[in-house]
């Protein structure tokens, strides 16, 4: 049933212009950031060969790729989720979903599978990108994995916000803003902290990236993205339930 | 044309029945301890004025809205306490039917067949039956958003009925229709009453008497008649006669007329001629019109309208509404 309703958001996400417009921005916006990478670490490369720990193209090229794309991520996103349940609402179509015979879980599960899976296709489409390094050199595997993770919960995210932003209300609009407003005060909540051990770090979407950016996959960081998604699924799951009984 | 197919048996198996049904707005009670009966095979007719709490009680009996208090069991599987196994068994259209305009007609209806848990294998067929009892078999790759609006309806219907649901709920499925679609419509209803029993909301009081075996009218969140097709027609009395004259006639004077209960003015100059007792005046109008050169124009039963029937049964709290409810 999660991936029946899945499969139908995905068909109704690509049944209007707007998922494929989005990723015709990001793969060339993305493509753009690639090689204007790639010309640089070519231009240096000469240079900072001879120096020991010198890095990487891995390092040089595909991690800032990452970095620029988690917050395109965090802009597109919300277009992409504002239209989950409020369109449905908007267009009264949720009793199709509310008759039949599966639960409030079961749809907000697939309509985040929905989001998620464009999400991983938009990562893919970055990670053979990458891979194209194959054909001049080697490429550090681990760290495009743990990018690519990063990158993948840090969209994850982002969805999960969204979407519980989304059944908030009947106005698609409202909901990606909202969603947007929401993410840039995670994003930024430390920005003036200057207290190294503040709380507030460790609320940070920004933060707990740096760590995969590196190559590192620390459980605090997967943790962190995993709750912060639990908690807006289970969020949205409550917040249909009470529309039930609101209504 | 009603009831021409085997109103349901007493005996027929219950599909659904809800009891002291309530539902609060706030303060303000939409739905007020209702209950409800359908029987296999039967066309029921919920009848009321705008905001007497038909959809509040369509959105209860689907699961869409939870109510205060009461129960509703479909075919014996409590709603509440084992929904999906409940809604399984459910067909909805809502007062706007939900569809999404981005689909293929094919699409959505499959989807709608497998979300119902229609088998992978059955669903092809599934699909070919639903399309072709709403006329629909030549829009299976249209996109729903470029239908007119009596095939989105159409649309509305099938995804109801595909699963062959034992319960068929309809809000309102005529409204915004031609009359041609209307009659289609109409007919499509009565043919679901062969397999499925099916609750249809209407503020239209021919409608329910084209397709409805029993009628259960509700008023401001009560039910204040429930009764069989039949019995509504003798509550609605016997109908006015309207009648018009080239040269009218004092209206004292055809009240005059043996027959005749009473006279009011009607519209357009014609006078309404209410009966007394048992007794038809209309011959003797004619008659009388004949001899007294009248010159009718104009002679026709006009029966009470459903806004009469309301005043009628809201107003007396004449014992046998009460206990029609009850």
């Amino acid at each position: 049933m999660i991936r029946l309703i899945a499969l139908k958001e995905l068909r109704l996400l690509f049944a209007s212009p707007l998922a494929w417009v989005v990723l015709a921005f990001l793969q060339g916006f993305f493509a753009w950031v690639f090689l204007s990478q790639l010309q640089s670490w070519l231009e240096l490369q000469a240079q900072i060969a001879a120096q020991p720990g010198a890095p990487g193209v891995t390092e040089w090229v595909v991690a800032p790729l990452f970095a620029t794309a988690t917050i395109v991520l965090l802009m597109v996103v919300p277009l992409l989720s504002m239209r989950m349940v409020a369109e449905e609402r908007r267009a009264q179509t949720l009793p199709f979903l509310m008759s039949s015979p599966v639960s409030i879980t079961q749809i907000v599960l697939g309509k985040y599978l929905a989001l998620l899976l464009f999400l991983a296709l938009a990562v893919g489409l970055i990670v053979i990108m990458a891979f194209s390094l194959f054909a001049a050199g080697r490429l550090d595997l681990g760290l495009l994995a743990a990018n690519a993770l990063g990158l993948l919960l840090m969209g994850g995210s982002f969805a999960a916000v969204g979407l519980y932003l989304s059944c908030l209300t009947a106005q698609p609009l409202v909901a990606a803003v909202g969603t947007f407003a929401v993410l840039l005060g995670l994003w930024l909540i430390n920005i003036s902290t200057r207290d190294p051990d503040s709380l507030l770090h460790m609320l940070s979407l920004m933060r707990h990236f740096e760590n995969f950016a590196k190559g590192i996959v620390a459980l605090p960081d997967l943790a962190y993205y995993l709750v912060l998604i639990a908690l807006f699924l289970f969020l949205s799951i409550r917040r249909l339930d009470g529309d039930q009984l609101r209504a | 044309m009603n009831s021409s197919n085997g109103t349901a048996e007493v005996s027929a198996e219950i599909t659904l029945s809800a009891h002291e049904l309530s539902r609060s707005y706030g303060g303000a009670r939409a739905v007020d301890g209702i209950a409800l009966e359908l029987r296999r095979g039967e066309v029921l007719g919920l009848l009321g004025p705008n905001g007497a709490g038909k959809t509040t009680t369509m959105q209860m009996l689907t699961g869409n809205l939870a109510p205060s208090t009461g129960s509703i069991s479909i075919c014996g599987i409590d709603l509440l306490e084992r929904p999906a196994a409940a809604k399984a068994r459910l067909g909805y259209l809502p007062e706007i039917p939900p569809l999404y305009k981005e689909l293929r007609v094919d699409e959505y209806l499959r989807l709608a067949a497998r979300l119902h848990r229609v088998a992978r294998g059955r669903v092809a067929d599934a699909l070919q039956q639903a399309k072709s009892h709403c006329g629909l078999m030549e829009m299976g790759q249209r996109l729903i958003g470029a239908l007119s609006k009596g095939y989105q309806q159409r649309v509305g219907i099938a995804q109801a009925i595909i699963h062959a649901p034992d319960v068929v709920i309809l809000d309102e499925p005529t409204v915004g229709l031609d009359p041609n679609q209307i009659r289609d419509i109409r007919t499509l209803i009565r043919d679901l009453s062969d397999r499925h029993s099916v609750i249809l909301s209407t503020h239209i009081l021919p409608e329910v008497e084209a397709v409805c075996d029993r009628v259960q009218i509700l008023h401001r969140g009560r039910i204040v008649f429930n009764d069989r097709i039949e019995a509504l027609r003798q509550f609605r009395g016997a109908p006015v006669l309207l009648v018009g004259f080239r040269r009218a006639p004092a209206p004292e004077e055809v009240a005059a007329l043996p027959g005749v209960g009473g006279v009011r003015r009607g519209p357009e100059g014609m006078l309404r001629v209410e009966r007394s007792g048992e007794a038809d005046p209309t011959d003797v109008l004619v008659e009388a019109a004949v001899a007294r050169g009248w010159g009718l124009t104009h002679l026709a039963p006009e029966h009470a309208s459903l806004e009469d029937v309301f005043v009628q049964l809201t107003r007396q709290d004449a014992p046998e509404a009460m206990q029609a409810a009850a």
